[in-house]
């Protein structure tokens, strides 16, 4: 094929050019399904519980991740104020992952269980309380009801994407042998309310016991974050053998 | 040296594309620059498919001839680091092949900066307390080291300075770190213990104990112990045998005991209620009210898993000189 053929031809020079740059995309990214050492073996990863989950959508939604990242590199500035960098493992119930590019406010990867729930609320309510020099926004409205009806759809939804929320018993047992019976029950899709209710009443997340809201929920989620790996069990080095 | 078109008639070829009667365009070969340039970037590629990881195969890649080293603790059979003879874990060096998680143990373990500072972590590992605070070359080292630590971990609800937060609710206060009151007790051992373990501060609700006049009363006397003035004395000294119940924890005359954190009620120090900046006696009344009402649940999260000991011993160090007595 002669080259002023495709430069004439604007639909093959489109065609063409769509060819060559998927090569480069498939190269990079199909790969990464296929070796072995993309996600670290490390115990303790789980899916999030329907509370934190819902937490995890109003994150979502009110766009958090836009100023805050959820991704420390290993780099010894980041370790030093953020803790151990991330790992993959530590997002793969992530749909979508939220990683995010820019910093606005500090990486949230590791907050959970650095400040109490008073203070998330607070904070959350009205960052200048606390932190006169924060330029974050108020999100006062956090501490309206939780719509929590439809969590039992979100956690049908994410299992088509590979969550092992449970539907059937043989799924169910699978969750108990990997994650304990604790856990795998609040993982059952049909027991979502009342995992949401159980899980809000079972500690005082946002000071309001009386009702379930989206403080309740949001908390709940930041808590989780970066807490599920014991990093004490690893040598150090054993996670270079996997890049 | 351009050429008028004119000249190189004839002597360049065309592309065959004529405008407006007379417009061509040429058909020059790709400037030498830019064609070596081009060769350029394949062979930076293929040196680089050599050194550092990259092509995939199968269900693993290429890694590359490039390694990095870096020192690793050796595990013994039993899973566990195991420990030299000078109880330090016995480290090996260990060496992967070129990539970003085995460059960051490099830049932990011997960067300038981590080098710089292992020095002086060095120094004050065998100090007492007492010791690395009456030197100045350490004390300023923890305070430098202190600086960042609180930064990072404490100042979101201590302030940047220590200087807490003291709000109308106890939910929106923070107790001062820089002032002379000490909640759990000023000894370094107790602040690396708070740092360590974290805090779980609780009042118990006596509500149900006291109601209408007699918490008023309690109150007015809580507020006399520190000689606010306004005080009801009358109505104080029928709250005084109310007190009894407080004395418990917050001691027979009010003056606290640091070993289970009840604060000293007869100094000017407020840690969870803002009484100082209540707009009047009244206001003071109801936060005290309040207090008693409801109690106080208060947590200071645990960093002992986020901070090492090292660490945990210089911000001590740090918050110490914060505060006075």
């Amino acid at each position: 094929m002669k080259h002023e053929s495709i430069e004439i031809n604007s639909a093959l020079l489109i065609i063409l050019t769509l060819v060559v740059i998927s090569i480069g995309g498939l190269v990079e990214i199909v790969p990464l399904f296929h070796i072995k050492g993309t996600v670290e073996k490390v115990e303790g990863v789980h899916p999030y519980t329907p509370l934190e989950q819902l937490g995890r959508d109003v994150y979502v939604r009110e766009g958090c991740y836009l100023c805050h990242s959820q991704q420390i590199r290993p780099f010894r500035d980041e370790q030093l104020r953020y803790g151990h960098y991330s790992l993959a493992a530590e997002s793969k119930y992530d749909h979508p992952f939220q990683w995010g590019s820019k910093r606005t406010g500090p990486d949230l990867a590791r907050v959970g269980g650095k400040y109490s729930n008073e203070w998330m609320t607070q904070h959350l309510i009205h960052p200048q309380s606390l932190v006169p020099e924060s330029i974050m926004p108020s999100y006062p409205w956090l501490m309206q009801p939780l719509k929590y009806q439809d969590i039992e759809a979100r956690m049908k939804a994410l299992r088509d994407v590979g969550v092992p929320y449970s539907l059937t018993k043989a799924e169910y047992e699978a969750n108990v042998k990997k994650f304990g019976k604790d856990m795998a029950d609040q993982f059952v899709i049909a027991n979502g309310i009342k995992s949401v209710k159980a899980e809000a009443a079972a500690e005082n997340w946002d000071g309001n016991p009386k009702e379930i809201t989206e403080m309740d929920a949001l908390v709940a989620y930041l808590q989780v974050l970066g807490t599920m790996v014991d990093f004490s069990k690893y040598n150090q080095g054993y996670f270079s053998t996997f890049r | 040296m351009s050429q008028s078109p004119e000249n190189k008639k004839g002597q360049v070829e065309t592309t065959g594309h004529v405008w407006d009667g007379d417009l061509r365009e040429y058909n020059n070969p790709l400037p030498r620059w830019w064609l070596w340039g081009f060769y350029g970037t394949i062979i930076f590629a293929v040196v680089y498919w050599i050194l550092y990881p990259a092509w995939p195969y199968a269900d693993t890649y290429t890694k590359g001839i490039s390694t990095v080293s870096f020192q690793s603790p050796v595990i013994g059979p039993d899973g566990k680091p195991e420990k030299g003879a000078d109880g330090q874990p016995k480290m090996e060096t260990k060496t992967e092949h070129w990539n970003s998680r085995a460059l960051f143990y490099q830049e932990m373990q011997s960067s300038p900066s981590a080098v710089a500072q292992k020095e002086w972590l060095a120094k004050v590992k065998d100090m007492s307390f007492e010791q690395i605070a009456a030197n100045p070359d350490t004390l300023n080292f923890a305070r430098s080291m202190g600086h960042g630590l609180f930064g990072d971990h404490c100042a979101a609800c201590h302030g940047t300075g220590g200087q807490g937060h003291l709000a109308m609710n106890p939910e929106g206060s923070y107790p001062n770190l820089a002032d002379n009151a000490w909640i759990h007790g000023s000894s370094y051992e107790k602040i690396v213990s708070a740092i360590t373990n974290g805090i779980q501060g609780n009042m118990p609700a006596f509500g149900a104990l006291y109601k209408g006049e007699k918490l008023t009363d309690l109150a007015q006397y809580v507020l006399s112990l520190s000689h606010q003035p306004g005080v009801n004395e009358e109505a104080a000294n029928r709250g005084k045998a109310s007190f009894a119940t407080c004395a418990g924890c917050h001691g027979a005359n009010g003056q606290g005991n640091q070993a289970i954190g009840a604060p000293n009620l007869t100094d000017q120090a407020w840690a969870f209620v803002d009484v100082p900046g209540a707009k009047n006696y009244d206001d003071k009344l109801k936060l005290v009210e309040g207090v008693i009402d409801h109690g106080l649940q208060h947590q200071m999260p645990k960093f002992g898993d986020r901070l090492s000991p090292e660490q945990i011993r210089l911000l001590a160090v740090y918050v110490r000189q914060l505060g006075g007595t």
